[in-house]
């Protein structure tokens, strides 16, 4: 069942809200247990939300384009009065006072919140694995992992859980485990989607994205989303375009640029992939051409500082002063070390000490300015390259989804799943991933389309493209 | 001592007047119950984001138009440190990159202080200590009220251009005039409007590099911020002269002793890694808002005592000058410019305002300047004595205002009738006929001493009534008749 097909189900009186909700809860209290994609399953509170969309629908009002849809959320958005956890023991207890501004969007929209969803602790990782509640299987092969961060969102609309998901993408969270899960995952253009609510790993890096089953419905969920929100001063003022009306319109015209720089370093059987993609738009009237923009890569680099810097302070709050876990010590400094130590996993420790040594007197010239620059480089680069193409055609992930436990020892490892789709987090573009037919392993392979600034009109159509000639 | 030379320079932080906090909605208020004013965003909740207060750029852009600086583009950062004042276990402030710099302030002696720059940041909440003496070490527990946390402060820091502390004192007292004349602080020092710490160093005189310094905290008066710094100078002196150095640290003024201690070694340092903040864009106001800031600054301190000085008329006196920074520092020349306006002699005005209206400076703030104008109209037409007149102001002050010849009536201080005062002139000079006559043939001197003397005992008999100048003049007819 897609989102649209739902939402038209229910808004025409076809099937009630309720059902539909009734029906998730009960799949996911019978499959889950094979998963563990979800964390916290919000069934009242579904149930409630679906009764308000029917009664809506009874009355004549208008009840939302997402009416009656099941929607997974990241554990990472906070839902006013549910914990929250962000896959750590540290936010233990804590319960947010308030809802993020895209769970009010979705609540307005009729969507209902299914339950929050596992991650990396802190969306620190590539696979879920760093989740202090125990990983997250992947749907598509229970031995693989489902990527990462946002594993617990992928592996949801994988299971067939809730057409709908909504996870947070700083260096690929969204674009990998959808990869990985074969499922379609974007990433909007920072700034696009309001960050209020959502728990801060990497501020200048972090934007929140829709999972979905069909490109449709993810354009459909970036639709509600989007939009200026006075809470986030980095939310863009300006009011957005509806990307959904126009996105059959194809890509007769358009100019693609397969990116050599997004494909040569992956396995063969996704590289292969990729270029069955770009001749699959060659077919459908785009202008197909192979582009290198060499900057990228260098991201990796500037983000595993970037990004630790930024997380290295954002995560300083977390002191047991004010909320969450608190272990006693002496006076405040060892009740904050004692708190800490046992609140973190090993992964959002070791970037909290990257981090805090990038931005250390001495070093920040050396490090956080340098990573600076070279992210400048990298939207230089862009810059050029969309002066020549549209969008441009990549893989999203090395490599299909591995095996649980394949990584968790080597970071660097992990860390290199990230390389395709960290140079938009770091530009600050969109870009999306196409399921597009498996590899050698049979498991999902991930197309990504990448566009520039606020391109997600045409983001979509070409993503469109490619999922109707996925083999 | 002669050999020395010391250097001043000052951390100024001010609270702006403004309605809510910076980075939020939350009210900006002082002394109300603990937590009740905050929010996700002020308490540094998962998720929460700043979102900047327009109103507080305002007021610092018209502290940095008042202060001569360049009003410039900027960006706020991040000063990570730990501790549980701090909701975010970092502050965001103003780094390298402050709204206003390259400024100066001329002291009332035309001495001017360089600016370095004025930034924007937020305020931490407030630590209390309990335990058995109050003292950190001490405390058995710690209560954190975050009300003050995210309120809007303004850094002014000086370059280190003064030499003495009663320069230091000039400065912060001007600068507090400054930041009250253009509404963006209510200049409480003793409620924490106003912070000041003070970097001190000394140097033999004629060398133009600089000793280490010492940076000297909790000074909530200008007395104590003139005390630590002659004891902290005296302190640097003893310690070179005795073949020691100085370290640089930073060292808490301890009033009750009256000396300053060690906080914190330059090596206990934090080391802050500013970094700029990723969740607010940058703040650049245009030329045409800069405009607007500079056009709307109402007079500051100095102009307002050169208005006063010029309405004096020619050459004012040193005590003239006094009285007019005076009553510039506590705000009261509006008084005086009422009073002008409405005929009286602004001398008079000036030395009701600088005494009996200074003497209750809070009181004369809230003082009605139409009802103080009219009392000293009365007083200049001499409908009433500098007595009676004295004693009304006293009940205007109490009262913030009123018509002051109705309260003149209900005091019975109505003007005495001619004749009345005629014949009690008449009765003291004959009952003092030796008095009288050492005053008619008396020089000068005499005279003076002795008008005095007449005077004293006319108001004694008229139970204060009499318009002293009325007197003199009667005994003037009497002495040329």
């Amino acid at each position: 069942m897609t989102a649209l097909s739902v939402a038209a189900e229910v808004r025409s009186g076809e099937r009630t809200a309720r059902d539909v909700a009734d029906e998730a809860l009960a799949a996911v209290a019978a499959d889950d247990s094979r998963f563990h994609a979800f964390l916290n399953v919000l069934g009242d509170e579904a149930r409630a939300q679906a009764d308000a969309v029917d009664a809506a629908v009874a009355e004549g009002r208008d009840p939302g384009p997402l009416a009656g849809v099941p929607v997974a959320l990241k554990d990472n958005l906070c839902t006013r009065g549910h914990a929250t956890t962000c896959g750590s023991r540290i936010l233990e207890g804590w319960l947010p006072p308030y809802d993020a501004t895209v769970v009010t969007q979705l609540r307005r929209a009729g969507a209902v919140a299914l339950g929050k969803t596992n991650m990396d602790e802190f969306a620190m990782g590539s696979s879920t694995e760093n989740s202090a509640f125990g990983p997250t299987r992947n749907p598509r092969g229970t031995e693989k992992v489902p990527g990462g961060s946002s594993g617990g969102s992928a592996a949801a609309v994988a299971a067939g859980f809730a057409p709908l998901g909504l996870g947070s993408d700083t260096g690929g969270s969204i674009r990998q485990p959808a990869a990985l899960c074969g499922v379609v995952g974007m990433k909007p253009t920072y700034g696009r989607v309001s960050r209020y609510g959502l728990v801060a790993f990497a501020s200048s890096l972090d934007q929140i994205g829709p999972f979905a089953t069909t490109v449709q419905d993810a354009a459909l969920l970036f639709d509600v989303l989007a939009g200026h929100d006075p809470l986030d001063s980095t939310s863009l003022p300006s009011a957005p375009e509806p990307t959904l009306p126009g996105i059959d319109e194809g890509v007769e015209g358009l100019r693609v640029g397969l990116c050599r720089d997004l494909v040569e370093g992956c396995a063969a059987d996704v590289a292969a992939r990729v270029h069955e993609a770009a001749d699959a738009l060659a077919k459908a009237g785009a202008k197909v051409e192979e582009v290198s923009v060499p900057e990228f890569s260098y991201g990796l680099s500037a983000y595993y500082l970037i990004a630790p810097a930024e997380a290295s302070s954002n995560l300083a709050r977390y002191d047991g002063v004010r909320y969450g876990l608190r272990v006693d010590g002496d006076d405040v400094e060892a009740m904050n070390t004692a708190t800490r130590t046992a609140g973190f996993g090993a992964e959002v420790k070791r970037r909290i000490m990257l981090g805090t040594y990038a931005l250390s007197a001495g070093y920040y010239d050396a490090y956080y300015a340098q990573a600076q620059r070279v992210r400048t480089l990298v939207m230089q680069a862009f810059d050029r390259a969309y002066a020549s193409y549209d969008v441009l055609l990549g893989a999203t992930a090395p490599t299909t989804a591995f095996d649980l436990g394949a990584k968790v020892d080597d970071p660097m490892a992990m860390y290199m799943n990230d390389v395709c789709t960290i140079p938009s987090n770091l530009s600050g573009h969109p870009a999306i991933s196409v399921p597009f037919g498996t590899g050698e392993d049979g498991l999902p392979v991930g197309v990504q389309v990448l566009a520039p600034a606020l391109g997600e009109a045409v983001l979509f159509r070409v993503a469109r493209v490619v999922e109707a000639h996925a083999p | 001592m002669s050999d020395w030379e010391t250097v001043i320079g000052l951390e100024v932080h001010t609270e702006l007047a403004t309605e809510t906090k910076l980075f939020c909605g939350c009210r900006n208020a002082f002394g109300d119950e603990p937590n009740i004013n905050i929010c996700p965003a002020c308490l540094g909740l998962p998720g929460a984001l700043p979102v900047l207060n327009e109103r507080a750029v305002e007021l610092a852009m018209r502290i940095g138009a008042a202060l001569h600086c360049e009003i410039r583009p900027s960006e706020f950062a991040r000063k990570n440190y730990f501790y549980p004042d701090q909701a975010k276990d970092y502050q965001i402030s103003q780094y390298d990159l402050p709204l206003n710099a390259n400024g100066w302030l001329e002291l009332p002696d035309g001495f001017r202080v360089g600016v370095t720059r004025a930034h924007m940041e937020e305020d931490t909440g407030k630590l209390t200590h309990v335990g058995a003496s109050g003292r950190i070490n001490a405390a058995l527990h710690a209560l954190v009220d975050y009300n003050r946390s995210s309120v809007p402060l303004v850094e002014i820091v000086s370059e280190p251009d003064m030499r003495n502390s009663a320069q230091a004192r000039a400065y912060v007292s001007e600068l507090r005039g400054i930041l009250m004349a253009t509404g963006a602080s209510d200049g409480r020092m003793e409620e924490g409007s106003m912070r000041v710490d003070a970097n001190v160093s000394v140097r033999p005189v004629g060398s133009s590099g600089f000793g280490t310094r010492c940076e000297i905290k909790n000074l909530n008066s200008l007395r104590s911020l003139g005390r630590a710094i002659d004891y902290e100078v005296a302190r640097q002196i003893a310690l070179i002269e005795g073949g020691g150095v100085v370290d640089q640290e930073t060292r808490h003024w301890d009033e009750a002793a009256g000396r300053t201690e060690t906080m914190r070694s330059k090596e206990e340092a934090n080391d802050y890694r500013y970094f700029p903040e990723p969740d607010l864009v940058r703040l650049a106001p245009d030329e045409a808002w800069q405009d607007k800031v500079r056009s709307g600054l109402g007079p500051m301190p100095a102009d307002r005592r050169a208005a006063l000085v010029a309405s004096l008329g020619d050459g004012p006196s040193p005590a003239d000058i006094d009285q007019v920074n005076a009553v510039v520092d506590l705000g009261l020349d509006r008084l005086v410019a009422a009073a002008s306006e409405a005929g009286a002699p602004t001398a008079l005005a000036l030395a009701r305002a600088a005494n009996e209206v200074a003497a209750q400076a809070d009181a004369g703030l809230r003082l009605d300047a139409a009802s103080f104008a009219a009392l000293l109209a009365l007083e200049a037409g001499g409908q009433l004595s500098a007595t009676q007149s004295k004693t009304v102001l006293a009940a205007l002050l109490e009262r913030g205002g009123g018509d002051p010849a109705a309260l003149a009536k209900e005091m019975g201080f109505e003007a005495m009738a001619s004749d009345t005062l005629a014949a009690a002139v008449d009765q003291v000079i004959a009952a003092n006929a030796e008095e009288w006559a050492r005053f008619v043939g008396g020089d000068e001197g005499e005279q003076k001493k002795l008008m005095g003397f007449f005077t004293g005992k006319v108001m004694q008999a008229t139970s204060g009534k009499a318009n002293g100048k009325d007197v003199a003049a009667e005994l003037r007819r009497r002495e040329s008749a």
